[in-house]
């Protein structure tokens, strides 16, 4: 296995609804390495979003230890925190979350406003990404007038732009028709095959297939973690 | 992250809402356009005041004549003659908080010159009045000691009476009649436009006093040198007060009244008067810009109010910024400068409408009103301060929205 990228030991969350404590994770321990393509998988309830939203520093664990990178992020203050997803990580989200009456460009630019970047570099690397995805030419398109999937790209390109070394998309096909959803995942694999990790929620078995690992959730516990051998999502659209 | 991008995010976010960002400058529009055209309003009235305290001359204390009482009638002020020009003399020479005390000696009549004649009232004076009320002459000269003493035909003539007698025409060295008797204008005096009372005070001519009693008031002023007021000027940084205490001794001194016998002459302080109404409109601008002030802080509250309703609405773009890694302050000071820009723009707009305001209000009700720098400054400032205060409760809700429940807003 190559060098891990996340480290999380008895990672645990619990949320309190008034008296009721609700365990969401309970001690969940594992690797994964750079380079690797994961689908987290399971039921609703079974904890997957908070184990997202814990890989993605976008909540604090209850208890337990994360390290990405090397970097122990576990501890880490709110400001803190936003300056990690800033540097190191790239959100998908199902409902692309795109800020209306904006431009594409100015919408994969944006990360890139919370990290003082001059204008002019902050253009040409969105640029650069929107084309990339396969975009150049919707520079200037509001998501009012792109496609579901052509929506979904910015999003992409969006998570790229800041060149993350984790890519994490929640459900990235659950708001698509089928056949954009397998070119959604082809341009997630060719990421993944210039080297970006990437880690994915699904509960759909097709999505995941195109992952080199699944892990399964349930109740809070991993329950099932095993290595995939990939369907190509590009030889799919090409057939 | 840099200020520019963070306006050019307010900017957008303000332009995606057009009406209701419209709309909500319009409490701030309001507000400010009306603070700046009440101060102009109430500057105006100070303004009035203060020139005709200018017009006035300053530090001025009148005497007059006292009241006669006949067969158990009061008369008026001026009823009985007794004051008289040696008062004057006295008062300007004996008492040092006094720079000059002016007698004078009024009366009225028909002015005329070749086929015109105009109605106006006439002073015969000494140079001290002119000192007193600081009263240049704009061309001519000014009585000789040969012309004050020895009833001298001359008078100086107020712009009224030289544009209804002369028109276009210099008055200067012509022979006016005043109640018949011919006397040559030496001198115009400059313009002191309308009193506090609103009299025209450039209907007027000046002559020497010995001229007015021994020639035009006839025979009964003659002997008596009796005087209608003397006008008193108060030196510069003396206290008014002493001054007319010590003017009252010296006259009651004067006039051998005893004590506990009532004063046989008036004193009337125009100064007092004057500084009395310009502390009212003083007050009267604060009250005017105070109520202003509260549609300026309803306009703000209009501010919180939408800026609250604008948070709510893009909870899932707050969540979204945090997550690709803006901080609490970057949310707040975006939140921040959209309510100042919003305050901002609608300051400037209330500034335009303000002005114009004020020059539509001198025009159309005939108010006299008075821009000034500072109101708009003020105004400017007050319109910022208000976004600040009132954008802060919404913007520091933004940024302390947890990133994963605004993500998942619905």
């Amino acid at each position: 296995m190559a060098k891990a990228l996340i480290r999380v030991e008895q990672l645990a969350k619990e949320y309190r609804m008034g008296s009721n404590v609700v365990p969401a994770l309970q001690g969940v321990s594992l690797e994964i390495g750079a380079g690797e393509f994961v689908a987290v998988m399971g039921p609703s309830g079974s904890g997957k979003s908070t184990f997202m939203n814990l890989l993605g520093c976008l909540d604090h664990p209850s208890d337990g230890n994360y390290w990405l990178d090397g970097e122990e992020v576990s501890r880490l203050t709110g400001d803190e925190l936003a300056a990690v997803r800033n540097r190191k990580l790239g959100f998908v989200f199902q409902h692309f979350n795109l800020l209306a009456r904006t431009s594409a460009l100015d919408n994969v630019g944006l990360p890139l406003l919370y990290s003082d970047l001059p204008h002019a570099e902050r253009d040409e690397r969105a640029r650069r990404r929107l084309q990339q995805v396969g975009l150049a030419d919707r520079l200037d398109h509001h998501p009012a007038q792109l496609s579901g999937g052509q929506q979904q790209r910015v999003a992409i390109a969006r998570a790229l732009v800041n060149d993350p070394q984790l890519v994490l998309a929640d459900e990235p096909t659950g708001a698509l028709d089928s056949r954009t959803s397998v070119e959604i995942m082809a341009l997630l694999q060719q990421l993944n095959h210039e080297g970006i990790t990437i880690v994915l929620v699904t509960h759909e078995h097709d999505v995941a297939a195109f992952a080199g690992r699944i892990i399964n959730f349930r109740d809070g516990r991993v329950v099932q973690d095993h290595a995939n051998s990939p369907a190509d999502a590009a030889s799919i659209l090409n057939a | 992250m840099n200020f520019a991008a963070t306006l050019r995010i307010a900017l957008l976010a303000l332009r995606v809402n057009k009406m209701r960002s419209a709309l909500t400058m319009l409490g701030i529009i309001i507000g400010v356009a009306a603070v700046i055209v009440m101060i102009a309003v109430g500057g105006g009235a100070q303004a009035r005041v203060e020139e005709q305290i200018r017009s006035l001359g300053s530090n001025i204390i009148m005497v007059l004549s006292g009241s006669m009482t006949s067969g158990g009638a009061r008369g008026g002020i001026g009823s009985q003659p007794t004051i008289f020009e040696d008062d004057a003399y006295a008062i300007g020479r004996e008492i040092e908080e006094i720079q000059a005390a002016a007698p004078t000696l009024r009366g009225s009549g028909q002015v005329v010159y070749g086929n015109s004649n105009w109605s106006t009232v006439f002073y015969g004076v000494t140079p001290d009045y002119l000192e007193v009320r600081e009263w240049a002459i704009a061309e001519g000269r000014g009585f000789e000691p040969a012309e004050l003493n020895g009833a001298g035909k001359v008078v100086l003539i107020g712009q009224t009476v030289a544009k209804n007698i002369f028109g276009d025409a210099s008055p200067l060295d012509q022979v006016i009649r005043v109640r018949k008797v011919p006397l040559t204008v030496i001198g115009v005096l400059e313009r002191k436009g309308q009193s506090m009372t609103g009299q025209d005070q450039d209907d007027i001519v000046l002559m020497p006093i010995s001229t007015a009693r021994k020639r035009i008031l006839g025979a009964a002023q003659a002997k008596s040198r009796s005087v209608s007021s003397i006008m008193v000027k108060v030196r510069e940084g003396a206290d008014m007060g002493i001054a007319d205490q010590r003017m009252r001794e010296l006259l009651r001194q004067r006039h051998r009244l005893q004590q506990g016998q009532d004063d046989d002459f008036f004193v009337r302080n125009l100064s007092e008067i004057l500084q009395a109404q310009e502390a009212s409109s003083k007050v009267m601008t604060l009250l005017l810009a105070a109520v202003a002030s509260v549609s300026l802080l309803v306009g703000g509250i209009g501010i919180m109010n939408i800026m609250l309703v604008s948070v709510t609405e893009r909870t899932r773009e707050i969540g979204l910024r945090m997550a690709v890694g803006a901080r609490g302050r970057d949310i707040l000071t975006q939140f921040l400068v959209e309510a100042v820009t919003l305050s901002l723009i609608g300051g400037a707009i209330g500034i335009l409408l303000g002005i114009s305001g004020a020059m539509a209000v001198a025009e159309l009700a005939g108010w006299r009103t008075e821009l000034s720098t500072a109101s708009v400054v003020l105004a400017a400032g007050f319109a910022g301060a208000v976004g600040v205060f009132f954008g802060y409760y919404p913007a520091r809700k933004a940024s302390r929205l947890l990133p994963i429940e605004a993500l998942r807003y619905e």
